[in-house]
């Protein structure tokens, strides 16, 4: 079973290198446990560039497809069994990257 | 056996077998939705034929085994192959990681999957009252005042999550046990005091039916989990609260104080039941364990129901475990509640001064008012004191303490 751990900011300051630290520990954990999928930070939202090819022409606009106050800053994709470890393993990376951070199930 | 008496049958192995039905289904063919199908057939069924066949000498297994046939006829029209089944199974583990006495049973698994953190409270609520208490949907409906779909809505919404999220069918672990068994506790005190201080001008003041199924849910939990302080002690603060719920309002629906109850009108068999717990813990404690807040709760209404009369109330016994309780959990409604023991001892000024100090963080709350009205009545402030009675009334949201509070308005002189 696979979950997105979302990493939740509002501000547009990466992660210092004490958190840095801290994530890197907290990955090599999720990787020696079996836990890890594959995880990245992202540029901020200002970067992003929306396409739309559903009428047949690829239409290109600016900017990310919802203004929000908050945004997805990074994510995790892991491997758990169910909610419970992956619930427990989402609290151990909030801590490392000192940020909230959102579980959702793969379908 | 008349129909009256068959029906009456059902009830019975309806609030006995419900949960355990539900929970052995679940654990047979991982998902919530097919269990709670099945067992429901199963019960319509019997109501359709033991009229007629008569109740069966085993009614539990005969239930159990119409219900699973049920869910496989189920499974099979759904053309569920066994592989692509298994597949969307929910996780169960055999145990937790350390024994738990000598108890594994399938209900507590569905007890800690319907309380699961993940989910709102709202919706811990209804999926414990549907899965482990049967209670149905519009049941649940009416007792927390939305509509039917929106609880039905609720309810497999809370299903699809479970399935979907991977939420497992087992018993927490030891490390995370404490904290699940207080979210499971939170559950059962959410609905005995929403059927003990029902909200609403057109709900009755009491509604026992939800006080009751919430001490049937607590006894099954320490039947489940019998060495568990705080499980014991809710179990006794429901009992010894309940025990005085017919005292509590009057005749004309106006809420009755403690102080002007009649204490004959009490329940002895609950108080006895509540006692019995009580020193339970009170032993527990005595040999080293640490109580948990329902347990100094279910201590100070032990006080109050082992004292003859209201002058009988030994007031400095329950303003130390108040204090014991402000330690382990300084809100300020704790405090408020303390103060409202201390003013036995020390007088109303100085309860009146404690009270003043939580304006800030309970001027929105209707207790606070109600607290401070009364200090001011006994100190003769009764300018102040009629202010107070309205803004509570104003807050209140219960129909006896509504009337209550109104009475003791209109009776303060000039």
């Amino acid at each position: 079973m696979r979950y997105l751990v979302s990493v939740i900011d509002d501000t547009s300051n990466s992660a210092t290198p004490d958190e840095m630290t801290a994530i890197h520990a907290f990955n090599d954990g999720l990787k020696a446990d079996g836990h890890w999928v594959f995880a990245g930070g992202l540029a901020a939202p200002g970067t992003a560039t929306v396409v739309d090819n559903r009428g047949g022409e690829a239409l290109i606009t600016d900017g990310p497809f919802v203004e929000t106050k908050e945004y997805m800053a990074g994510f995790w994709v892991m491997e758990a069994p169910d909610l419970d470890v992956a619930l427990r393993l989402a609290a151990a990376g909030s801590k490392a990257c000192n940020r909230r951070v959102e579980v959702r199930p793969f379908l | 056996m008349s129909a009256i008496d068959v029906h009456e049958a059902i009830g019975l192995v309806h609030r006995e077998e419900w949960a355990r039905i539900v929970a052995s289904l679940t654990k047979r063919f991982g998902d919530l939705d097919v269990a709670e199908e099945a067992a429901a057939e199963a019960f319509a069924a019997a109501v359709e034929r033991w009229p007629a066949d008569g109740v069966p000498p085993n009614p539990g297994a005969w239930l159990t085994t119409s219900a699973n046939r049920k869910a496989i006829d189920r499974l099979r029209r759904e053309h569920k192959r066994d592989d692509k089944h298994r597949e969307a199974q929910m996780v169960y583990g055999d145990g937790p990681s350390e024994p738990l006495g000598a108890i594994d049973d399938d209900r507590l698994r569905l007890i800690f999957t319907c309380c699961h953190p993940a989910l709102a409270m709202e919706t811990r609520v209804a999926l414990t009252l549907r899965m482990v208490g049967g209670l149905s949907v519009p049941e649940i409906a009416r007792a927390f005042l939305v509509q039917e779909t929106t609880m039905g809505q609720r309810i497999s919404r809370a299903k699809s999550k479970i399935k979907a999220a991977r939420i497992p069918y087992r018993v927490p672990s030891a490390e995370d046990l404490p904290a699940r068994v207080s979210g499971v506790l939170a559950v059962l005190f959410l609905v005995f005091n929403e059927g003990y201080l029902a909200t609403g001008p057109g709900t009755d003041p009491v509604r026992p039916d939800l006080t009751a199924e919430a001490i049937r849910l607590a006894r099954l939990l320490r039947a489940l989990l019998p060495d568990d302080g705080e499980v014991a002690g809710l179990l006794a603060l429901m009992l010894l609260t309940e025990a005085r719920r017919t005292a509590r309002v009057s005749a004309g629906g106006e809420l009755v104080a403690l102080d002007e109850q009649d204490r004959g009108a009490w329940d002895p068999a609950l108080i006895a039941e509540g006692h019995r717990l009580v020193r339970e813990r009170l032993a527990a404690a005595a040999a080293g364990a640490v109580p948990g807040r329902y347990q100094i709760l279910a201590a100070i209404n032990a006080v109050h129901t082992s004292a003859r009369d209201i002058r009988d109330t030994d007031w400095s016994q329950v303003v130390a475990l108040y204090d014991q309780l402000v330690r382990l959990d300084p809100s300020p409604i704790i405090v408020l509640n303390r103060a409202v023991a201390a003013a036995e001892l020390d007088g109303p000024a100085v309860a009146l001064a404690a009270v003043d100090g939580l304006e800030d963080t309970l001027s929105g709350y209707h207790a606070y008012h109600a607290t401070r009205a009364d200090l001011l009545r006994r100190l003769g402030r009764s300018d102040e004191a009629r202010a107070a009675y309205d803004a509570a009334i104003g807050l209140a949201g219960n129909s006896a303490e509504i009337a209550y509070l109104t009475r003791r308005r209109d009776q303060l002189g000039s």
